[in-house]
């Protein structure tokens, strides 16, 4: 036997180790991650360099591919955050996240322009606009709650009503009018705050982050959802109510998607109804499953979401990077996508486990020959 | 092959991780026999029954069919069934959205094409003949359970098997539904066809069988011919050990304590929406009651309706003397009331979570959504319950649906018994679960009520409820028909009681 | 359908009793019909002639054969959202295939039907063998068709296939079916040729779905995997070959729709798969699968599109009516559906 190769018990130790970090949720997402990294390394050594440079209003920023993932995904990672805590109670996604967050730029540009459709002054303060938006989408994260909690309907199904109508509403909110605000104040959130290098959606997205995990460690409401999302009946005689849990995860989701609606409204100042977050829900929902969680429902670990957030930011910003045109982006998203999804899917790597075995035991009995 | 057997079974062993379900167990069915296949839950039947049916692989031994050369092999449920092996089981396996005659012929007829026109004929007559009241047209979810299953077993038996197999048929069957498959048993013995009976009830056993084999802990403790099994020795095979004599369980100090104690609960005219006519109910400190009826006379949802768990829909309720309103789970379990459901996967277990999160979760409601138990807290209470109910998993963190069908009830129990309740319902707590856990949950049950607390017992066997309750409530068509204590409590009274009319 | 025996004021009575796909059937031709009965009331004219319902044929060919094969796939528990880009790729190829590499009609069918194929035996394996969710595995397919469409050819492309030209502009005259004009001419009603294919599609989808044993399977599986299984119905193949249809006819819908419009562009299918979705919900099909009927979907495309004409005609040109009423639409249908399923059973 070759000096360095392993002792069989040694051996056995290693693959039980090996195998019991496989089935760790947070794998999936952080091995997409490595691939992802490890392949634009290869690329490009420079990749992950991080520099100073200058921004248009000429302050002195951060810079680098990095920068870009962690800012980009801002509002993505926001999302997750609802997404999951929906997954896991309602067993069912919501496809109208998208067509919300054109509804929150809207409200915000209605508020801070005023009655014309460009504005060079604020006609509001950045708070009102902001809490305006977080009612609106609350109202409307209410609205699929109870079509979903109290109407027991489908959530794809029921979220199908406001993904069809939400965009329409947005618009008209505005009388269909562009919105250009010029005022710097509102660019503020959305890009960078003069004197802070770190753009401003990253500080965002990591307070909702914090803010989720004190939620989720001083409230029951993680238990809950679970409970619910696996068995309502069994909750609802131990006491819960699974309606009002469900409607509650809808209207947090609403809360989320005002918070990412205002970061991407903040980063342009002004807003194009049709294509404001377009296809940003099927990212929220992939993030969702990338992260490992069961899209029936159940169980959830809101970390792995998160980071599956980033990872699709990362992939798209590789994309990017290797000049493919962001309208041929989907097709290579969805091809990397597949493959993740596969490798993770558990008929699959029963299949593989077999098919290896098949091929090691066939070696080794070679081997004792 | 043995002479006249239809089926053998040799050296079949299956492990999960962890688990080692079967171990070179052996069973053999002959033509013409109805055979009872027995053991405490955890014994392997179910995983034998699977192994046959091709829904597991086995990972050794194997499996002979009359008429073949060699071991078949069988590693789809397609292949058991060209085999000759029908099986019926305790969940419908059928398709409530498609017609009853649909059901009873898919997947079997040859060709491409459907003829309605005959399926509706052959149904017609298959059902006329086995006496089950359906119609072929109509959509089979619009039937109740009890009929859908008749469907079921209509199917398996036009397919001409050779091996029945029938998974715990008589669960929610009542007297004259279990009388009619009985006789269409022995109907098809008489045919020569071999039938594999799995139930928990040994009255049936007795009746019908002919054989039995006994399982335990995933192997075969022996194959015996029911005359030469008497009930003690079988239970004794079952559980491996001696057993006290089970009647001797009641201590009737404990019952004459408790007619004096204080009222817990009484309801007045309590009223649900899911047809349960008005009734009155009480039940005093340290007693021990019980619901008893047909299967069907609404003994579960007289309790479902006292717990809040149904639509109640009227009546008055007072708990400790206070006047209280019990309109959801959570108002009764306010009141120091717990309740353990009757269908344990359905409205007890919740599946994926760990057993510990399972035991935590009602107290957990009851404390508020604002303070979470620690996990550290939660693994003690856990480990505790663990302890003392013996309840077998690799750990706490363990999801609850890989345990056994009696270990997940103790782990319901273990949930109830954390909140202190002064109130427990039982609704079917022994349905399903091995004698040796029957045993222990009765025994508990005595002893919780000596502890001052009270107590319903729901259970299909009347010896369980004779042998735990000092009062029992007779149900008869979703009335309360009677109420029964101290001498009345035997079988022949609470038959009368149940029966009703002109003796 | 069957009959139940009740006791009515003491004496016994039959009554008939359908099942639950017959009563959404039912009411989705019945509210079809009132729909299109009130607009020719209230709105006169344009519904009145018959060439306005011809012409929602026309220009709902592609998108019956599309509702139809989503229906399918939705019978049996699955849902395929990738078929509105899966239009887009098929005309953008079948444009360059005929205006860049000299292809014909048979050439454009025939990668129609090359790309609806591709795309169904990989979702289908994908679903059916290694167990992923449909809604994952079409939302990649979503992703890649759109993006494939714009790798084929960045730019909308209007076919001046001189041979396709004239197949698109065919008419087939319905004699005597018409309307007389101001002028006094009588205008006939025709229709494409891409109807007919998508009516033929109906009826073979009908016949399919009731008559046959694999029809029939998907309504199995669709109302419970898993019994389905243990009746011995392979369900894995069931749930293969009703991915591979769905994409299949996804493919002939995309020839019929690039048939009818005479272009290729990304945007052509956008939200496709979401009207496909909203009329197999109107025509009686349910999301979680078991129930739903070929007719039904029909008569689904005829409302959908009845109803936003009608919205169209009443002069309320702002698009948020017209997507305010289809939501609506959904809605109120998902709510009857609701209805029909808690309907109380007997015995």
């Amino acid at each position: 036997m070759p000096k360095n190769a392993l002792k069989p018990r040694e051996k056995k130790a290693f693959a039980s180790r090996l195998s019991w970090l496989v089935h760790q949720q947070l794998f999936i997402p952080l091995a997409a991650l490595a691939l992802l990294i490890l392949f634009n390394l290869i690329g490009d050594s420079s990749f992950f360099s991080i520099y100073i440079r200058t921004n248009n209003s000429g302050n002195k920023v951060l810079g680098g591919n990095l920068i870009s993932v962690i800012n980009d995904g801002s509002e993505l990672a926001i999302l997750a955050i609802g997404m999951t805590l929906v997954t896991a109670a309602s067993g069912g996604q919501d496809i109208s996240v998208g067509a919300n967050m054109a509804i929150a730029g809207s409200v915000i540009m209605r508020i801070l322009c005023g009655s014309a459709s460009v504005a060079n002054q604020a006609q509001a303060p950045v708070i009102v606009a902001f809490l305006a938006a977080c009612g609106v989408c609350m109202l409307f994260g209410a609205f699929n709650g109870i079509l979903v909690a109290y109407l027991k309907l489908q959530p794809m199904v029921a979220t199908l009503i406001l993904f069809t109508a939400g965009r329409s509403i947005a618009s008209w909110i505005n009388h269909a009018q562009p919105m250009n605000l010029k005022d710097p104040v509102l660019s503020y959130f959305g890009t960078y705050i003069p004197g802070i290098p770190i753009p401003t959606p990253v500080f965002i997205a990591i307070a909702c982050m914090i803010v989720a995990a004190l939620v989720l460690k001083f409230t029951t409401i993680g238990l809950y959802a679970q409970s619910v999302g696996i068995n309502a009946s069994s909750s609802r005689l131990n006491g819960l109510n699974p309606a009002l849990i469900k409607f509650l995860t809808y209207v947090i989701l609403g809360l989320c998607v005002a918070v990412a609606g205002f970061v991407k409204v903040s980063r342009v100042s002004t807003i194009n109804y049709s294509n404001f977050a377009i296809d940003i829900e099927m990212d929220a929902i992939l993030a969702v499953a990338l992260g490992g969680n069961a899209l029936s429902g159940g169980k959830f670990s809101m970390p792995a979401s998160i980071l599956g957030a980033y990872t699709i930011q990362f992939l798209t910003t590789t994309l990017y990077k290797y000049k493919v045109p962001s309208t041929a982006l989907p097709a290579y998203k969805a091809a990397v996508v597949v493959i993740l999804v596969v490798l993770s899917a558990p008929t699959f790597q029963a299949k593989a486990t077999k098919a290896w075995k098949k091929l090691t035991a066939k070696s080794g009995a070679k081997e004792a020959v | 092959m043995q002479e006249g057997a239809v089926l053998e079974m040799r050296g079949i062993s299956k492990f999960f991780p962890g688990v080692k379900a079967l171990q070179n167990v052996d069973f053999t069915l002959r033509s013409g026999e109805i055979h009872a296949l027995m053991g405490e839950n955890g014994a392997g039947k179910s995983t034998l029954i699977k192994v046959l049916t091709g829904v597991y692989e086995k990972d050794a031994g194997d499996i002979y069919i009359a008429g073949q050369n060699g071991a078949v092999s069988i590693r789809r449920p397609q292949d058991a069934q060209k085999w000759g092996i029908s099986t019926v089981y305790q969940e419908i396996t059928l398709c409530p959205n498609l017609t009853v005659a649909e059901n009873m012929y898919i997947a079997r007829t040859p060709g491409s094409f459907t003829s309605w026109k005959k399926m509706n004929a052959g149904a017609k007559r298959l059902l006329e003949e086995l006496g089950i009241p359906a119609e072929p047209g109509r959509q089979l979810g619009d039937y109740s359970i009890a009929v859908q299953q008749m469907v079921a077993i209509a199917r398996a038996v036009d397919m001409d098997c050779k091996v029945l197999i029938l998974d715990e048929p008589t669960s929610s069957l009542d007297e004259q539904e279990v009388a009619k498959l009985f006789r269409l048993m022995r109907d098809l013995r008489a045919k020569g066809v071999g039938i594999l009976f799995v139930t928990h009830f040994l009255d049936q056993v007795y009746e019908v069988c002919d054989r039995i084999t006994v399982l335990r802990d995933g192997q075969l403790v022996g194959e015996y011919a029911i005359e030469n099994l008497p009930r003690v020795q079988l239970v004794s095979k079952m559980l491996g050990k001696e057993l006290d004599d089970m009647a001797a369980i009641k201590d009737d100090s404990a019952a004459d304590q408790a007619a004096s104690g204080a009222p817990v609960l009484e309801a007045q005219g309590l009223s649900s929406s899911d047809a349960v006519y008005p009734f009155d109910f009480s039940i005093r400190q340290g007693e021990v009651n019980g619901f008893t009826g047909l299967l069907g006379s609404g003994r579960s949802e007289c309790v479902r309706a006292i717990f809040g768990a149904d639509h109640v829909t009227g009546g008055h309720v007072r708990v400790n003397g206070k006047a209280a309103k019990i309109r959801k789970p959570l108002d009764a379990m306010k009141h120091g009331i717990g309740y353990l459901p009757e269908d344990r996967k359905r409205d007890g277990i919740v599946g994926d979570l760990s057993v510990r999160e399972n035991i935590i979760l009602a107290l957990q409601v009851l404390q508020g959504p604002f303070k979470p138990i620690s996990r550290a807290q939660a693994e003690k209470y856990a480990d505790e319950y663990i302890r003392l109910l013996e309840i077998k998993t690799a750990s706490s963190a363990t999801p609850i649906n890989q345990l056994s069908g009696g270990n997940q009830q103790k782990v319901i129990l273990a949930r109830w018994l954390l909140t202190n309740p002064q109130y427990l319902i039982l609704d079917e707590p022994t349905r399903g679960i091995d004698i040796g856990t029957k045993t222990e949950i009765q025994k508990l049950v005595l002893k919780l009520a000596a502890q001052g607390k009270s107590c319903t017992f729901i259970s299909s066997e009347i010896d369980e409820m004779l042998r735990t309750c000092s009062r029992l409530v007779v149900m008869r068509d979703r009335h309360v028909v009677g109420e029964l204590t101290g001498d009345d409590l035997n079988q022949t009274k609470i038959m009368e009681t149940i029966a009703g009319g002109e003796h | 359908m069957g009959t139940k025996i009740v006791r009515k004021d003491g004496r016994l009575q039959k009554r008939f009793v359908m099942s639950d796909s017959n009563v959404l059937l039912t009411i989705t031709i019945v509210v079809f019909f009132a729909m299109y009965a009130a607009a020719i009331v209230f709105l006169g004219s344009g519904f009145r002639k018959p060439n306005s319902f011809c012409n929602i044929l026309n220009e709902n060919a592609g998108m019956i054969i599309l509702s139809c094969g989503m229906s399918i796939v939705m019978i049996t528990g699955g849902i395929d959202i990738s078929v509105g880009m899966m239009t887009a790729l098929i005309t953008m190829t079948c444009a360059v295939n005929l205006d860049m590499h000299g292809g014909n009609i048979f050439t454009a069918l025939l990668i129609s039907l090359g790309i609806g194929l591709a795309f169904g035996l990989v979702q289908g394996y994908l679903v059916a063998y290694l167990d992923i969710q449909p809604f994952i595995v079409s939302l990649a397919g979503m992703f890649f068709a759109k993006g494939m469409t714009t790798i084929v050819n960045a730019n909308p492309i209007n076919i001046q296939n001189a041979a396709f030209i004239a197949a698109k502009d065919t008419h087939i005259l319905l004699k005597g079916i018409g309307y007389m004009n101001k002028k006094g001419k009588f205008i006939t009603a025709y229709v494409e040729p891409g109807v007919i294919v998508a009516l033929v599609i109906v009826v073979l989808l009908f016949v399919l779905l009731k008559w046959t044993k694999l029809g029939r399977s998907f309504y199995a599986v669709g109302g419970n995997a898993a019994s389905a299984n243990m009746l011995g119905i392979n369900v894995r193949r069931t749930k293969f070959l009703a991915h591979l249809l769905c994409s299949t006819l996804a493919g002939i819908g995309g020839f019929v729709y690039v048939l009818h419009l005479g272009s290729g562009s990304v945007t052509n299918g956008q939200g496709a798969e979401m009207n496909a979705i909203a009329s197999s919900i109107i025509g009686g099909t349910m999301l979680t699968g078991g129930v739903g009927n070929i007719i039904g979907t029909l008569f689904g495309v005829l409302s959908l599109n009845t109803i936003k004409q009608i919205v169209a005609s009443m002069n309320l040109t702002d698009p948020w009516w017209k997507d305010i009423t289809v939501a609506a639409m959904i809605c109120l249908f998902l709510v009857i559906q609701k209805i029909v399923l808690a309907r109380k059973k007997t015995v």
